[in-house]
């Protein structure tokens, strides 16, 4: 799918005569190297969870964070350029305790979603400045229940019920269009994201990788944290599980 | 307008500063806070009056708070300068929550940072009219700690702010010891705190009492103390004055 701009790719402020500005479409696949990243809303919150690549023994497990907590009841998971994706959340916090500290009360996260998406869209309207080349999982719990916003290097912004990004974001979607989430529970919620990153990690391509997931629910009171290690540890043992009932077909 | 504190009002380098004022004398304002250390953890009292000046204005002013999950502040002095306080804490608690590192600020640390502010604003000479008793329990330890508008700041087992360092501490000198129970405490606290409603004109008899432990933070309901005047002396005050017979 490679279409080379010829001249029109130079900057983003440059159109191409087909109305297309390459420069945030070359981001947008700096965000399609990176490792899955997957958000789900299910009836009573939100589950996220990122397929860490590991790309050295030497790392420490549970360092480089992928998910990061913008206020109490909000997160993001960040699929892309990690340094880029350091600032979004940096921006994020910041408009979400600016909100706060305004209005008194925490941020909707529609308003979240908006604020982040107007700064990503920033970054592609001057030519001194390059498009963020991450893309960003918004999940949080307000007055109007757990919502799902994900933000890409364009500056769209949409809600979802299912989002996925990443290298394995093609299957990853088939995947989730599969369960029904309506009817899910954010711990059965939990389950499944694992058996899905677990699925569409590429054993070939990239050898080890590790799982962190987050999730905002009732049962962690609305607020957005860790999902428990005992609750992480069996959704590995059931992805894993999952994986080797497919592999023994 | 003679009473603004900016030096040179005129002085155009000075810019927006000039048309600032400076904290310059309290308007609401709490008494006394009195805080001490016993066996599981900390005892704080307050009780509930917000004075404007020498009037008893306002009955039902909180002040007394938790801080995270290891801390609870008690304050007088200027109750929206305490209000203002609790905004810079849940901030700091706030980022540090975000960390989810298993990590989390204990008292020693959120008094450090008071002290910090408190000392800033002292040299700026703009403080923030408070003196704040900082207690908690992390990791089996605890902590009591008391920082006040200029910035002194100290640990010690027992602490009070205002008439309570007068009225309170030497009864607590006298009476407090290691490993008090939770009971002990409670009564030397009400002692203190019936001396102060007593002798302190801005006392108010509505109180709350507020435990700190490894479990948490309560901070019970408002109650009043039994107070004694059944002295002779109330029943005849005249008798014996120069003047009467």
């Amino acid at each position: 799918m490679s279409s080379i701009g010829t001249g029109y790719d130079l900057s983003v402020t440059t159109f191409s005569p087909d109305g297309r500005v390459f420069q945030i479409e070359y981001a947008a696949k700096a965000v399609d190297n990176s490792g899955t990243v997957i958000g789900i809303k299910c009836k009573d919150g939100i589950v996220m969870g990122v397929e860490k690549l590991i790309t050295s023994k030497m790392m420490l497990p549970g360092s480089n964070r992928r998910i990061h907590s913008v206020h109490r009841h909000s997160g993001m998971a960040v699929a892309g350029l990690a340094a880029d994706g350091r600032q979004i959340v940096a921006r994020a916090k910041s408009e979400a305790t600016n909100y706060e500290s305004v209005y008194g009360e925490a941020i909707p996260i529609k308003e979240l979603a908006q604020r982040v998406a107007s700064y990503v869209h920033l970054c592609t309207l001057y030519w001194w400045l390059r498009p963020f080349g991450c893309g960003v999982i918004l999940g949080g719990y307000d007055r109007d229940g757990p919502q799902l916003y994900m933000v890409e290097p364009s500056g769209i912004s949409y809600r979802y019920f299912g989002a996925a990004i990443g290298k394995g974001k093609q299957a990853a979607k088939t995947e989730i269009e599969k369960l029904k989430l309506s009817e899910l529970t954010c711990r059965e919620g939990v389950i499944e994201v694992a058996k899905i990153i677990y699925k569409v990690h590429d054993e070939a391509k990239d050898k080890a990788f590790e799982l962190e997931m987050s999730w905002v629910c009732d049962e962690s009171k609305q607020q957005h944290q860790k999902v428990p290690d005992d609750l992480l540890e069996e959704a590995k043992v059931a992805a894993r599980a999952a994986l080797e009932e497919m592999d023994a077909d | 307008m003679n009473f603004i504190a900016s030096k040179q009002p005129e002085n155009r380098l000075l810019g927006p500063e000039s048309d600032t004022q400076r904290t310059l004398y309290p308007y609401v304002t709490g008494t006394s806070v009195v805080a001490l250390k016993y066996k599981d953890g900390i005892l704080m009292a307050a009780d509930m009056g917000g004075s404007y000046g020498s009037t008893l204005r306002y009955k039902s002013v909180e002040r007394m708070k938790p801080i995270g999950k290891h801390s609870l502040l008690g304050a007088s002095g200027e109750i929206s300068d305490f209000q203002e306080i609790l905004r810079y804490l849940d901030e700091l608690i706030l980022y540090d929550n975000m960390w989810d590192d298993g990590n989390s600020l204990g008292p020693k640390e959120v008094h450090n940072y008071l002290t910090r502010v408190m000392y800033n604003r002292r040299n700026k000479f703009n403080p923030l009219w408070n003196s704040l008793v900082l207690g908690g329990v992390k990791n089996g330890q605890t902590y009591l700690g008391m920082v006040n508008m200029i910035g002194v700041n100290f640990e010690d087992n027992h602490v009070a702010t205002g008439f309570g360092n007068h009225l309170a501490r030497p009864i607590l000198r006298q009476e407090w010891h290691e490993n008090l129970s939770f009971e002990d405490g409670v009564k030397l606290l009400e002692k203190c705190m019936r001396v102060l409603l007593y002798r302190d004109r801005s006392a108010v008899n509505k109180l709350q009492i507020a435990k700190i432990t490894e479990e948490g933070v309560t901070i019970s309901q408002p109650y009043s103390l039994k107070t004694y005047w059944e002295f002779s002396a109330f029943e005849n005050p005249a008798q014996g004055a120069i003047g009467s017979w």
